[in-house]
């Protein structure tokens, strides 16, 4: 078997006395989705930014694609393909939903440093955003000023901009919350979509969508991982049922 | 029936007038009107300067002088005492030297931001300043007097001449319209859509894959030599520097061009330097004790005009159209 694109060994992150993430070892492999579950405060987001990035791990490693990336800094994470979404909103309010995406995508040319043409003509780029525009359901919204979009429709830009860097891992810091049934329906899809040829980490409390989509699922307590499986192994797992489910499942 | 014109076309009649009347300025007569004009275009180029680092990049320098000192220290200390030096050499050491100092003050400056930025700027602009002020290099408080005003020969041509007051309009104004295409390229350019990120959401940038580091310290360099540039050209223009060019006050004021004018607009940067040299004329006309008077201005604009200046005609139309 390969090594899975994106695997961590041993991580973990502290900050004071507070292990958030304790000892955590998951790998994400290409054409799988693997949600992660927790109570808030179970280490989830602290992960994602751990992969992402955006923290520094304490200890522990990360890799990708063989080589190790546990120090490389989050501009760079992005640009060798690891892309993330953001649980608060994290979009430029004041720019068009076409533009938060063209700008995404205008981070994969190299030529970023040209500064005598006018960055609106590059087609591949403006192919890139207006494709991420069309996946997410917001083809109609591109001319609107993103902070005139609705709050549903801006989580939907969040997505879209991460897709338009065109990544091969995508980490969703809770995708679908605070958007409506027919966004999560269309939100679910779209997840199924992408991970066909994508590597997906999904961070989610919405437990219909998470077991309608994942083929595998890590539940975290206390920054540990609790448990790790298939749908139907998580449903089963008592450890599971006592500390998080609750029995409600 | 009105007339309907789209907003571009308004803005280019405007731009195309205002262009105009610079164009014709200098022939209406006197030389004194002639000579402050010539000022608030040098004074238009360095709030420019400071407006790609405030309006477009989110970074609010309080050491900007320094670079306008540096490019004007540059021309004087290249002068010689007893002939004159040669404009095409001096103008781009002054930019060159004065990048360059931008470039090695911001690998340490724009690592950080907010509060932390405008210190580290400013400190960095009082070691320049004192640098001038108390070595050997700057010749001390009194600064520099050149004895001849730089020549424009290029290969046994030479086009216009610098001892000229017109002429001098005529190149500064040459200048501030290339520094105003320069910066409206950058801006429409993937590496300026890029500063404008940057300015709304670091963060975001940041997570998508920019090198947010690399992008500030280009604009800060950037910002740096044209800063340089309106240096060199006031020095040009009044044939002697001293380090009250570098001093905190020039920093301030230039700030408070780009507040009057409106920041993250070139016109308001430009039109923000008219602004500011107008209301220091009227004023200082009525009393000594002007810059009580422009203070108090000032803080009635920040309240009734956030966006400064260059968002009256917008603000206009709204009340009007409602």
């Amino acid at each position: 078997m390969t090594e899975p694109i994106l695997v961590t060994q041993g991580l973990c992150r502290r900050f004071g006395g507070l292990m958030a993430v304790n000892d955590v070892a998951i790998g994400l492999d290409t054409g799988m989705l693997h949600a992660v579950l927790g109570p808030n405060g179970a280490g989830k987001t602290t992960l994602i930014n751990l992969l992402s990035g955006e923290l520094p791990a304490s200890s522990g490693s990360i890799r990708y694609k063989g080589e190790d990336i546990t120090r490389l800094p989050p501009d760079r994470r992005s640009r060798i393909g690891i892309g993330r979404s953001f649980q608060k909103t994290n979009i430029f309010p004041a720019f068009t939903a076409f533009e938060n995406c063209r700008l995404a995508a205008q981070s994969r040319i190299p030529r970023a440093l040209h500064v005598v043409s006018d960055a609106t003509a590059f087609p591949p780029v403006r192919e890139a955003a207006q494709h991420a525009l069309v996946a997410t359901g917001l083809a109609t919204r591109g001319d609107r000023v993103a902070s005139t979009l609705s709050h549903g429709e801006q989580r939907q830009l969040e997505i879209a901009m991460v897709l338009a860097t065109a990544p091969e891992v995508l980490l969703l810091d809770e995708p679908l919350a605070g958007m409506g049934a027919e966004e999560v329906a269309r939100m679910v899809e779209l997840l199924k979509k992408i991970t066909r040829d994508h590597a997906l980490l999904l961070v989610e409390h919405d437990m219909d969508a998470v077991f309608a989509v994942a083929d595998r699922i890590t539940v975290m307590v206390n920054g540990q991982v609790l448990e790790s499986g298939t749908p139907d192994e998580i449903r089963a797992s008592p450890a599971v049922r006592q500390a998080y489910l609750g029995g409600a499942i | 029936m009105m007339q309907t014109w789209s907003r571009p076309v308004k803005t280019r009649i405007v731009l195309v007038a205002v262009l105009a009347l610079l164009a014709f300025f200098p022939f209406a007569g006197a030389t004194f009107y002639t000579e402050l004009v010539t000022k608030v275009m040098i004074l238009a180029i360095f709030a420019l300067s400071l407006d790609l680092l405030v309006g477009y990049t989110g970074l609010v320098s309080f050491g900007h002088a320094a670079y306008y000192g540096i490019g004007a220290y540059v021309l004087g200390l290249l002068t010689p005492k007893y002939e004159a030096a040669n404009l095409w050499l001096t103008l781009p050491a002054a930019i060159a030297l004065a990048g360059l100092a931008a470039f090695a003050v911001g690998i340490f400056v724009v690592r950080v931001k907010g509060i932390y930025f405008i210190m580290v700027t400013l400190a960095f602009a009082q070691m320049f300043y004192f640098l001038f002020h108390d070595t050997r290099l700057g010749r001390g408080s009194d600064g520099i007097s050149m004895n001849f005003k730089p020549v424009a020969t290029i290969g046994g041509v030479t086009p216009f001449d610098l001892g000229n007051a017109t002429h001098v309009y005529f190149f500064v104004f040459a200048v501030l319209v290339l520094v105003f295409l320069f910066l409206r390229t950058l801006l429409r350019s993937p590496f300026g859509r890029a500063l404008q990120g940057i300015r709304s959401n670091e963060h975001r940038m940041r997570s998508l894959g920019f090198p947010v580091y690399r992008y500030k310290l280009a604009s800060f360099t950037i910002a740096g030599a044209l800063a340089g540039l309106a240096g060199y050209l006031s020095a040009l223009q009044f044939g002697f520097v001293n380090p009250e060019l570098l001093s905190w006050h020039q920093s301030g004021n230039v700030l408070l061009m780009l507040i009057l004018g409106g920041q993250g607009s070139l016109y308001g940067a430009a039109v923000g330097a008219f602004a500011f040299v107008a209301l220091e004329e009227v004023y200082s006309s009525i009393t000594t004790h002007w810059q009580l008077l422009l203070g108090a201005t000032i803080i009635a604009l920040v309240i009734f005009l956030p966006g400064g200046l260059a968002s009256v005609a917008g603000r206009f139309k709204r009340e009007l159209i409602g």
